[in-house]
């Protein structure tokens, strides 16, 4: 299920249109995950306060979305654009790759949340290709 | 047994008496088609399905979407007996219709989308954690008859 031309059009289109909401993107997409999968708060154990929009949450959110950002800009060589991020994910943070497609499902639903009229099906079929693909490429390191 | 708490039904019945099926129903199926469109191979006889815009606009498309979305009415005023509520419509999925149970999980992912959609802020990550947890419920229903 590798990107299309078309795919990668409609992404960069799309991600022209909703970058600019990044941040708040990421901060809702991980203040959704945290609630609606709390196992998944076992990797920020270290952080004061998981609550939705909380100071950390926000700020990694921004981070996610810089990662997000990154792979928009090297969609033609994803899993080259996001070695380091993906020897990051494999060797130190060794987060389980089914977190992946969580976090994508979480960020589909901020972007209909956020563009229910951008975020049409032929948009939500190109961003939910290329999260999996993101996913497949940050998983790339791990074995 | 499930449980509900007090607020979690209040959440639901709250939610999906704002949504219309009529509504709802045809944008969640075409969106499924669409964004899978493995799953096109169930409607065979649907007519031209062969375009986004085709299946957005084909009637077949809206009229099942609604058959498929009104049969959760069942599961919203059955909540505390789900699994006894969609027993028979498991096994019709399962020994009939031969639909593959993975759908049920894709569906309920796109209903999400579609509802988060609709209510924006308002579905927020609490309402989307009971929504979810209602969703999960019911696909385990609907697959409880297949083996």
């Amino acid at each position: 299920m590798s990107l299309t031309a078309k795919d990668k059009k409609m992404v960069k289109a799309f991600w022209a249109k909703v970058s600019g909401k990044a941040e708040d993107i990421g901060c809702d997409a991980l203040s959704r995950m945290l609630v609606v999968y709390p196992q998944t708060k076992t990797y920020f154990s270290h952080w004061k306060d998981l609550s939705p929009g909380s100071a950390p949450v926000r700020k990694h959110g921004g981070t996610i979305m810089g990662g997000i950002s990154l792979a928009v800009a090297s969609i033609d060589d994803i899993s080259a654009g996001l070695l380091s991020l993906s020897e990051l994910h494999a060797f130190q943070l060794r987060i389980d790759p089914a977190n992946f497609k969580i976090l994508s499902h979480n960020i589909l639903v901020v972007l209909a949340v956020l563009f229910p009229n951008d975020f049409n099906p032929e948009a939500h079929v190109a961003m939910d290709k290329f999260l999996a693909a993101v996913g497949r490429a940050l998983s790339e390191k791990y074995r | 047994m499930v449980d509900w708490t007090d607020a979690e039904r209040s959440a639901i019945v709250g939610l999906w008496g704002k949504i219309s099926v009529d509504e709802i129903g045809p944008q969640a199926l075409a969106r499924v088609l669409i964004v899978y469109p493995w799953t096109q191979r169930y409607f065979g006889s649907f007519g031209d399905v062969s375009t986004a815009a085709a299946i957005m606009g084909n009637p077949k498309v809206a009229a099942h979407g609604k058959v498929v979305c009104g049969a959760l009415d069942k599961a919203v005023k059955n909540m505390g007996n789900i699994l006894a509520t969609y027993k028979s419509l498991s096994e019709t999925h399962a020994n009939k219709l031969f639909v593959d149970p993975e759908n049920f999980r894709v569906l309920a992912d796109v209903l999400t989308i579609v509802i988060a959609a609709k209510f924006g802020a308002a579905f927020t990550p609490e309402i989307q954690a009971t929504w979810q947890k209602f969703m999960k419920v019911v696909v385990a229903a609907m697959s409880s008859r297949y083996f």
